[in-house]
């Protein structure tokens, strides 16, 4: 069995307006040395093992639903989980 | 002519895209569930407004999913008119049956209110009635219409003059003001303004029914050459 | 399994554990001698949430008594989900407001957004279909600080994120700022509804045998004695009860409500009920005290979506999204398939027993027995003892004052931008107002108007409650809060049907709040019956204070009226260059709590102005009449601000029009009084006579076309502003309080 964490951002190429109101935000709270917030969001997958190609399945989830490539990349961790 | 209004969990402007249809267009019209496979009896295929699927993850994506859009593929190759509107819109551009992508409005509130629009084509099926440059009230209610897409993306829309609609003040940081678009083919229009919103005086314009009523005389014009 | 450890029934009452479920030690005696022994742990939990103030009114019942409740057009008084009321051809309107103020001020997002679940809840359980939202929140000074800045956005962020998306327009509200809120905002959420009378449904669990039915969202230890919560005062400890405040899903609540509107067309339903405020526990019990039965339930069968849940957690949990239904023995599975089309379950969970107990089984043994009248009926009454609170001796021997006021034109721009009268679009063009395409009056007008599709008739809506006139005199205020409904309604062009009423004031404990709340209800109960406006259900929210400090008495007022024909839908903005700009009622020198002696003084006292109710009622049949018979443009209520800034918002619509109107007297209270039972109307030059013949009113100005407003006094002008300006002050303010400080 594994667990999947799948991080999903907004393309570096594309505005993003909460990672911009939170970096706005933390500049008016006093941080000034943020310079800049990506937002973006995690995902938790638990994969039972199967005949396919683990990064196989992956990617096709991703691009196929978790996200949207058209403004968004994702990446992924895998972890191999031993069943207590 | 006889209209799907397509209803997906969460879907919720169906029942004014219905009475739009029927009551101030006086059309024939029906309401599809999401599971249904398919479309052949109908003639002209609207995705409403709504939240389907809560739009959990993000607008549109899951019901991209729903059995239902195979049949829409399927009309959409055939020919047949399809319009998404805010979330059917959203829905369009998950399925790839349009291109580009939403993101939150740039003031990350949901917005609902009348705005502006400038007919930028008047030649598709569903701008027929109205005229080149003409300024529109439509209303506007979404929390995600900021419409992207890549240079290239752009450069295609602009140059097969695929952009329908575009806002005269920009309400949600949408990519060269674009409020709505049409496929290289000219059968799929989706727009987040709401013209099923705008069909009746009494509750403060009429604009939007220009919009249904070109459907309607293209589709005529079609069947009266083929009959 | 591993079960969490519950405590002992020993233990309960030896170690007065009841005491931190909010019984005291005589409701415990009490629960003892009913039951003719000690209560387990669970049973104790059913009586601590049936008995808070939430769930019985035990501090409120003697007040709510005072208000008239029937009425021809009454078909469900107060005890029900929500009121009913008749509005002719078989059909008839549905409405309750609910509060959701503790939640909303530990997490104000979520607090908001389930205050509008719940209540949509309540209206679709009576079998109706909701048509339209409307909501009434305070919220400390703006200006104040950063968190009252934060409660007020995620408020407004929670309602439109709830509303928007299950698909139900928000119409119309109100919303107040002052500093008595600061840590205590009040989110108080009302819902309307359509419903045949065929189709009305009840909480009834009739038929012995019948089979008792979940539905809806699984049940987590989300929302763990909500109920308890909302009857204790918010201290700085507050924050720990995080876990009472639930998550809404309003997808999983569109599902629940199609569902639901189907399955009331089903002769299988027998009775349904919200598992509201004390969840399981409330919905089965009261349904079952209501239809003189018991129910018996096997826990081991409620979905859960957490493991190990006790019977306590389970009964206790006010997990969002579910309904309890009965339905009729052996078609349950007519019932499942409805919800499975809906992607929802649907899961038998007990039966119907003619014992009048409440029994719950889990694991093969039985972990309560009660009587379910002991829990829905039985809770004690209180009648908390009352006193004149010393400020109100101090405002009543004030005589009115006028405020010195230098310059009317700053004065005028000054009071626009206050943010209690300043616009609100910043609040509603975040609501979805328009979905279901019936709104045909939308927020920001003196009421909202929804037609009736398929007929000649339309409802208009509206919240209101000034509660500094409450505070300064909660009699007085109290009736102000129905009269000046019911002026928004006529407004409107419509005919008040019936109101409904959340009464939120401070610790009943303390006399001085107890009289508030006495004393407002007095009010609100003789406005109601010169105005024939019944209250046909409510909600009472007590222990609203932080740190010791109550919040003003605000019992906010829902009202509800009919509109006969579309065509006498009416709004406040002037229409025509050249028509008559009228003034009904008289104007006196009147500026306790007004808006203006708020903002030269900072703060509100004296007397309130004064209510002849009968005056009231006269001056509102004369413009209904008058709106009736078609000679009349514009009207708009006379409310915050007086005629000054009456004047000024009806001319914020349309750009090219201006007015100029004619005042005499003091001209401070010519334009700031804030004198009740006035109405700003415009009648066509044509109209003139037949509108005379009508109404008693005065004529002051006209309309004209200089896009500027000139108010003049014995031929001087006085005051020239242009509507731009005036516009701007009023447009901006809240805008710009919110902006340039975060």
């Amino acid at each position: 069995m594994f667990k999947v964490k799948v991080y999903v951002t907004l393309r570096e190429s594309v505005l993003d307006p909460q990672g911009k109101a939170v970096t706005h935000s933390l500049h008016s709270l006093n941080y000034p040395e943020v310079s800049d917030v990506r937002i973006g969001k995690y995902m938790e997958l638990t994969i039972e093992k199967s005949e396919r190609d683990l990064d196989e399945v992956i990617n096709e989830i991703c691009s196929k639903l978790l996200a949207n490539t058209v403004i968004e990349d994702y990446r992924y961790e895998v972890e191999e989980c031993v069943p207590q | 002519m006889k209209f799907a209004v397509i209803v997906f969990p969460g879907s919720n402007c169906d029942v004014d895209m219905y009475h739009a249809i029927k009551d101030e267009l006086g059309e024939q019209v029906e309401y599809v569930w999401h599971d249904t496979e398919s479309l052949d009896e109908f003639d002209g295929i609207l995705l409403p407004g709504g939240f389907s699927y809560g739009d959990y993850l993000r607008t549109g994506a899951i019901a991209r999913f729903s059995k239902v859009m195979q049949a829409v593929v399927k009309a959409a190759e055939a020919g047949k008119p399809i319009l998404g509107v805010c979330n059917g819109f959203q829905i369009l551009l998950e399925a790839g049956l349009l291109p580009g992508a939403m993101r939150r409005n740039e003031s990350l509130s949901f917005i609902c209110k009348p705005v502006e629009l400038k007919v930028e084509n008047n030649q598709t099926i569903f701008s027929t009635a109205y005229s080149l440059g003409e300024t529109i009230s439509i209303p506007v209610a979404h929390g995600e219409g900021n419409y992207y897409c890549d240079e290239e993306t752009l450069a295609a829309l602009k140059e097969n003059n695929q952009i329908v609609f575009t806002y005269q003040d920009n309400p949600n940081g949408s990519l060269e003001d674009i409020a709505g678009i049409i496929n290289e083919k000219g059968n799929v229009l989706g727009m987040m303004p709401h013209p099923e919103r705008a069909v009746d005086e009494l509750l403060g314009g009429a604009d939007g029914l220009k919009l249904f009523q070109s459907i309607v005389r293209s589709w005529r014009e079609a069947n009266v050459v083929k009959a | 399994m591993l079960l969490k450890h519950e405590p002992s029934t020993e233990q309960v009452k030896t170690e007065k554990l009841y005491q931190q479920m909010g019984l005291s030690d005589e409701e415990f005696t009490l629960v003892e001698n009913i039951l003719g022994r000690t209560p387990n742990y669970t049973e104790t939990g059913l009586f601590s949430v049936m008995w808070s103030e939430h769930c019985s009114y035990k501090n409120s019942k003697p007040v709510l008594k005072k208000f008239p409740i029937t009425g021809e057009k009454v078909l469900q008084g107060p005890g029900e989900g929500a009121g009913i009321v008749d509005i002719g051809d078989e059909q008839a309107v549905v409405f309750k407001i609910e509060s959701h103020n503790h939640p909303s001020a530990i997490e104000p997002y979520q607090g908001a957004a389930t205050g509008v679940g719940g209540i949509i809840r309540d209206i679709f359980s009576m079998g109706a279909r909701p048509i339209a939202l409307l909501n009434s929140l305070r919220f400390g000074e703006l200006d104040e600080s950063a968190r009252v800045r934060y409660l007020f956005k995620e408020v407004v962020a929670g309602i439109a994120g709830y509303g928007n998306c299950i698909g139900i327009p928000t119409v119309g509200g109100e919303i107040q700022f002052d500093a008595s809120y600061d840590g205590n905002p009040l989110v108080n959420a009302m819902c309307v509804g359509l419903i045949d009378h065929k189709d009305i449904k009840k909480g009834l669990a009739q038929g012995v045998g019948n089979t008792v039915m979940y539905v809806g969202a699984k049940t987590g230890r989300d929302g763990i004695h909500g109920a308890t919560f909302a009857s204790e005062e918010l201290t700085d400890q507050s924050d720990e009860n995080r876990p009472a405040v639930q998550v809404g899903d309003p997808f999983m609540e569109k599902l629940l409500l199609e569902a639901c509107l189907e399955l009331i067309q089903s002769d299988a339903l027998v009775g349904i009920q919200d598992m509201g405020a004390a969840g399981l526990t409330s919905s089965s019990a009261e349904m079952a005290s209501k239809a003189g039965m018991g129910i018996e339930m096997n826990l081991d069968l409620v979905p859960q979506r957490e493991t190990g849940m006790t019977a306590y957690e389970m009964m206790l949990s006010e997990s969002q999204e579910r309904m309890l239904i009965v339905v009729t023995k052996g078609r349950e599975q007519e019932i499942k398939d409805l919800f499975t089309k809906y992607d929802l379950e649907a899961v038998a969970i007990g039966t119907v027993t003619d014992d009048k107990k409440l029994r719950l089984l889990q694991h093969g043994e039985v972990v309560a027995d009660v009587p379910v009248d002991a829990l829905a009926e039985d809770a004690p009454v209180y009648h908390k003892p009352s006193k004149v609170p010393a400020y109100y001796e101090e405002f009543q021997a004030m005589e009115q004052e006028i405020p010195q006021v230098s310059d009317l034109k700053e004065t005028l721009l000054q009071l626009l931008s206050q943010p209690t009268i300043a616009s609100k679009e910043w609040v509603y063009n975040q609501y979805d107002y328009m979905v279901r395409t019936n709104t045909v009056v939308s927020p920001g007008s003196d009421a909202a108007v929804v037609r009736i599709r398929g007929t000649r008739k339309a409802l208009a809506m509206t919240t209101d409650c000034n509660s500094r006139y409450v505070y300064l005199d909660p009699e007085v205020g109290g009736k102000i809060a129905v009269a000046e409904a019911a002026r928004n309604i006529v407004c409107s062009g419509a005919e008040p049907l019936a109101i409904t009423d959340n009464l939120n004031f401070g610790n009943p404990e303390k006399p001085e709040v107890f009289w508030q709340i006495e004393k407002s209800a007095d009010g609100i109960s003789e406005a109601c019956r010169v105005l024939g406006t019944p209250v046909i259900g409510g909600n009472v929210s007590l222990y609203n204070e932080t740190n010791g400090t109550a919040i003003y008495p605000t019992p906010v007022i829902g009202m509800v009226g009919l509109v006969t024909d579309l065509n006498h839908i009416t709004t406040q903005n002037f229409k025509n260059n050249g028509d008559l700009i009228y003034l009904v009622g008289e104007t006196k020198d009147e500026f306790g709590g007004s808006e203006l002696q708020k903002l030269i003084h900072g703060k509100v006292f004296g007397k309130a102005p004064e209510l002849n109710i009968d005056v009231e009622k006269t001056n509102q049949d004369h413009v209904l009449t008058a709106i009736r018979a078609g000679v009349v443009q514009s009207a708009h209520d006379l409310s915050e601000g007086g005629l000054g800034v009456a004047v000024a918002e009806s001319l914020f619509t349309n750009e090219q029009l201006g007015a100029e109107i004619s005042i005499e007297g003091n001209l401070v209270s010519a334009l700031f009084s804030e004198t009740q039972s006035r109405f700003l109307l415009t009648v066509k030059k044509e109209h003139q006579t037949e509108f005379e013949s009508l109404v008693a009113a005065k004529l002051i100005g006209e309309v004209n076309n200089t896009a500027a407003l000139k108010v003049k006094a014995e031929n001087n002008t006085v005051l020239e502003a242009s509507v731009n300006q005036l516009k701007d002050a009023w447009k901006g303010a809240i805008p710009c309080l919110l902006k340039s400080r975060d």
